[in-house]
């Protein structure tokens, strides 16, 4: 999130897109309803009408997967009635930047495209600039390679009929919603977007959180409160997690996982380490040397130093290009290249897509660690319904991990604030946390490196490693301490104490951080800040719902980014009632400011309000996304529709897929299978409900696995309410207990009624006769930035069943 | 000083204060005994936060004589306000849940059943399957000749379950080994 829980509060208007919030994050809801107390119209998007849309003010029913289309829409939209922010796009935003003429867009397709390696040539969509490097502006955004103009121009093609036609959704209903939301284009007015995994599990996931970002630039509403792009984060630490880099291409604090072609740490700093030609852009990217030699030093203490540039050259180096995400580990390991793994508090063998493939693959394992509070789909793969268990060759070790209120240590939540949770009982039997099990076992790895030598030993028998664990020593190894005594102002810190601030870390292996982020969380001064329970605040803080003084946040208790964008030139808010931070004529108040400095209208030491990027504005053009410099509608890998009214390019060009024997994918308008199906968690279960299905006042309320369906598609199907039904993809089947709702309607779409179903994928065979994994039926296909496959669309055909087998 | 919600319902609760209630009406007899017939009585309160999503309510736990007595929404806490969705109602089901797993399981390959196994068998097993896969399959150049020391035969899955803490021993630990096959449900 931009902003945070709380901050929903102040919107004029929410939408809600990509999420059924009221049901996946319960408590949340109560700020959207004090918005609404407070006179804000909440709208809902979303295949399905839902505990969500009962609540809102309107729900309009989109398509599953043609997001974009309307979001295009309200882009055009904001042009065709200029109800953008101009004052703002002109100052935070590179509205004004020059395209260089590399860039062209032509029927669906960006230049620079290869369809021999489905990838683009990124290099041709590049701003112009002028001989130092500094873009080229026009500041009266009347030049036609202009991004303002290539934005109105590209989004011209998204009238009113073509979304209609696309969607499903009514062009009175389309007027709707964009009507209200663009009304927050005044600079006294703020619209929040909350999304969820329904904008991101689809092959063009991330270019929809792209498109919530051009509208919330082009209106004004990012750093201000009640505005921002609000991912409602739905893991209990997925933001801590993804801050951490249990991740394929990051390292922690989104350094990037190095790669062959940096062989020393001087290249990969090169190549990671953003200059700009602009003196008033802070450019903060440009610190990263300083966080990475801050990481290496936490992970190799003294063996690191300037000479053998902090071990940098210990680190794994991943193939240039290569992904090495879950779908792709998964493909390895169904063509047995993969040996052995570790799959630790997840379940994907019931909430990956295509589970069919993924429960095959696994068999392919020589062993597998598992560490879980009950028995998983994936624990006990090996002895699925169907599968003779002396069969199959797969060791597992299955380790009982503790439940939260069995360890300590802190978590992120969605709004990034830091909390500590304490210990409240001893582990039940002879459960461990996570820490408990990989901290001895990498102790046993570095005896027997040590006493037997072996490959490589010196990344594990150099590593700045504890005996034990304890949370507390390694949220202070987060925050960072310094390796060498020095002075900061009129203090002097002496080696092992806390860095203050990640303003402190330094490049020469003087400071440690295991996450530049988090530096500033624990201090000197003030202790575990993550453990403040201090509700004290200044009136104008008051007035949003900000809390400083309570835990804290990353970054330097930042509570509401990019808020330099909430002010003028000369710093004063643009909605007084609602200041997240105001210049004072000396320094900042309110909220922690995107940095010290002054107001940008101070020409001498003012700097440009979007920090992280290279040259301080906002992007509205990005040429950093592997399909497109701008959010472009392409139907998922899977649809109903052969040909949509945005060009002759139906899907992604650039879409990932796979290419093994299971890992099919119908053709477009495949007659076989002509219902969209999209998927969902519930309130009782989360996720896969692997934990949820083993709490039995939980599973008593959400017994059994069931889909939703019109009462139209019913009909035509011969499907009645609680009838048993037969679920049928290109890829799997499943069974589920037919519920028959005016919640979903059939879609028109380009003249056509196209039907929709949806199904919650909570279910599993562990938990008798309560049905199976609905993924069985979804598609390994996956959006080119980030590999998340496309859970939330594919396609189906139902029928009526006589008997059923996975449902009692 | 400092008065939260909870603090002042503990403060009113105190006998200094309820002359003054009592004197708005309230009688508090009954509700004081019915306090002391509580579950909670005695217990020492935990701050801890719920397990499922991101909103990452604050519970209080209780617990008396080393036990879990009762989970409760922390009405301190400035975003669930003492809310609980029922997931977060259901945290002590969980946790007294009879499926739970309290020993480390051991299947042998080609086996039909579980077996009991006590940790230091299991850990050093483990560590014995890592070791030999490393030992055989690290890359330390790839094939045009650039340092990689790369581990490509085994993978890590999981898990946003993990505290912040948690998520830098495991990231440390894999990097550590050379792995590279990393990934969770930050994006399922």
């Amino acid at each position: 999130m931009t902003n945070h829980w709380i901050d929903i509060k102040n919107a004029d208007a929410v939408l809600i897109m990509g999420s059924n919030a009221a049901e996946h994050h319960p408590v949340c809801f109560k700020w959207i309803m004090k918005a609404k107390d407070n006179g804000a119209v909440i709208m809902h998007v979303d295949p399905k009408f839902s505990r969500t849309s009962a609540r809102s003010d309107f729900h309009v029913p989109l398509r599953s997967g043609t997001d974009i289309a309307f979001l295009g829409g309200m882009i055009n939209y904001i042009f065709e009635t200029e109800s953008y922010f101009k004052e703002y796009l002109l100052n935070y935003t590179n509205a004004s930047f020059l395209v260089g003429k590399g860039y062209s867009f032509n029927d669906g397709l960006f230049s620079g495209y290869n369809p021999e390696t489905r990838s683009y040539d990124r290099s041709v969509w590049a701003f112009e600039t002028s001989a130092d490097g500094a873009p080229v502006r026009d500041m009266t955004l009347s030049h036609e390679r202009c991004v303002f103009n290539l934005l109105k121009k590209h989004y011209a093609r998204y009238t009113l009929k073509n979304v209609s036609d696309t969607t499903g959704v009514s062009e009175e209903n389309l007027l709707k919603v964009y009507k209200v939301f663009c009304a927050t284009g005044k600079p006294d007015k703020a619209g929040t977007i909350l999304y969820a995994l329904g904008w991101t599990q689809h092959t063009v996931g991330a270019q929809n959180i792209r498109a919530s970002a051009l509208i919330q630039l082009l209106l004004g509403n990012i750093g201000v409160a009640g505005g921002g792009i609000n991912a409602l984060r739905g893991e209990p630490n997925v933001q801590g997690s993804t801050d951490h880099a249990l991740l394929y291409d990051n390292l922690p604090g989104y350094i990037a996982l190095p790669r062959a072609k940096w062989q020393t740490l001087a290249d990969f700093n090169k190549d990671n380490t953003p200059v700009t030609a602009l003196k008033n852009s802070v450019n903060w990217w440009s610190n990263r040397p300083k966080y990475f030699a801050s990481l290496l030093k936490g992970w190799f203490g003294d063996e690191a130093t300037p000479e053998n540039d902090f071990c940098y050259g210990l680190l794994p180096k991943g193939e240039d290009g290569e992904d090495y995400s879950y779908m792709q580990i998964m493909d390895k390991v169904y063509h047995g290249q993969m040996k052995g793994g570790f799959i630790f508090g997840v379940n994907p063998m019931n909430s990956f897509p295509n589970t069919n493939k993924m429960r095959l693959a696994l068999d392919n394992l020589d062993w597998m660690v598992c560490a879980e509070l009950h028995n998983s789909e994936t624990t006990d793969n090996w002895r699925r319904p169907g599968v003779d268990p002396k069969t199959r060759k797969t060791e597992v070790f299955l380790l009982p991990s503790a439940h939260r209120v069995e360890k300590a240590g802190t978590i992120s939540n969605s709004g990034r604030w830091l909390l500590w949770f304490d210990k409240a009982v001893e582990p039940g039997g002879e459960a461990r946390s996570f820490a408990d099990i990989f901290v001895p076992l990498i102790n046993r790895l570095r005896d027997m490196y040590r006493n037997e030598g072996g490959t490589l030993p010196e990344p594990l028998l150099k590593m700045n490693w504890p005996e034990t664990f304890d949370a507390e020593e390694w949220a202070r190894r987060i925050n960072g301490f310094f390796w060498a005594d020095t002075q900061v102002g009129d203090k002097l810190y002496k080696r092992g104490q806390l860095v203050p601030a990640f303003g402190n870390l330094q490049a020469d292996g003087t400071t440690s951080s295991l996450n530049w982020l988090y530096t500033g969380s624990y201090t000197e001064e003030d202790g575990n800040k993550s453990k403040r329970r201090d509700p004290s605040q200044t009136p104008m803080q008051a007035a949003i719902g900000l809390y400083p003084n309570w835990s804290w946040c990353w970054p330097v208790n930042r509570r509401i980014l990019y808020n330099r964008a909430s002010v003028d030139l000369k710093g004063k808010p643009y909605n007084p009632q609602k200041a997240v931070i105001e210049w004072d004529g000396v320094k900042w108040v309110g909220d922690v400011p995107d940095g010290p400095w002054p107001p940008q209208a101070d020409t001498k030491n003012g700097k440009l309000a979007f920090i992280m990027t290279k040259d301080g504005y906002a992007q509205l053009y990005g040429p950093g996304l592997k399909d497109g410099p701008l959010p472009e509608h392409y139907e998922p890998a899977e649809t109903p529709v052969a040909k949509h009214p945005f060009s002759r390019q139906n899907s992604s060009p650039v879409f990932k897929f796979f290419t093994s024997d299971m890992d099919k994918i119908a053709e477009a308008a495949d007659e076989r299978f002509p219902i969209v199906l999209t998927t969902y968690s519930m309130t009782e279960h989360w996720c896969g409900g692997g934990e949820t299905r083993n709490v039995p006042n939980l599973l008593e309320t959400e017994p059994q696995l069931y889909i939703e369906l019109s009462h139209e598609l019913a009909k035509e199907k011969g499907i009645r309410n609680g009838d048993g039904v037969i679920i049928e993809s290109i890829r799997g089947r499943v069974e589920a207990i037919a519920m028959v709702t005016v919640r979903i309607r059939p879609f028109t779409v380009m003249g056509r009624t196209i039907h929709l179903v949806g199904m919650p994928f909570a279910y599993g065979w562990t938990t008798p006769d309560c049905g199976d994994s609905t993924n069985r039926l979804t598609v390994t296909a996956c959006d080119p930035n980030t590999s998340i496959p496309e859970l939330k669309a594919c396609c189906v055909n139902i029928t009526r069943a006589d008997k059923l087998t996975e449902i009692a | 000083m400092k008065c939260t919600r909870r603090s002042f319902l503990k403060f009113a609760g105190a006998s200094a204060v309820c002359l003054t209630l009592g004197q708005m009406g309230f009688n508090l007899e009954a509700a004081r005994a019915y306090a002391g017939s509580l579950k909670i009585e005695g217990a020492k309160e935990v701050t801890t936060i719920c397990p499922f999503c991101a909103v990452c309510c604050q519970v209080i736990a209780y617990v008396r004589d080393g036990k879990l007595v009762a989970t409760e929404g922390d009405p301190d806490f400035p975003v669930n306000e003492g809310a609980l969705c029922a997931k977060g109602a259901a945290l002590f089901t969980m946790y007294t849940s009879q499926h739970r797993l309290l020993k480390p399981m051991y299947r042998a390959p080609y086996s039909d059943k579980w077996e009991e196994k006590d940790w230091d068998w299991t850990l050093n097993q483990i560590a014995r399957r890592v070791k030999e896969a490393r030992d055989r399959d690290i890359i330390l150049q790839n094939a045009a000749g650039k340092t990689v020391n790369r581990f490509e035969s085994i993978f890590m899955m999981g898990t946003s379950h993990a505290s912040n803490e948690e998520c830098a021993v495991i990231h440390q630990a894999m990097r550590g080994l050379g792995v590279v096959y990393m990934d969770h449900q930050a994006r399922t």
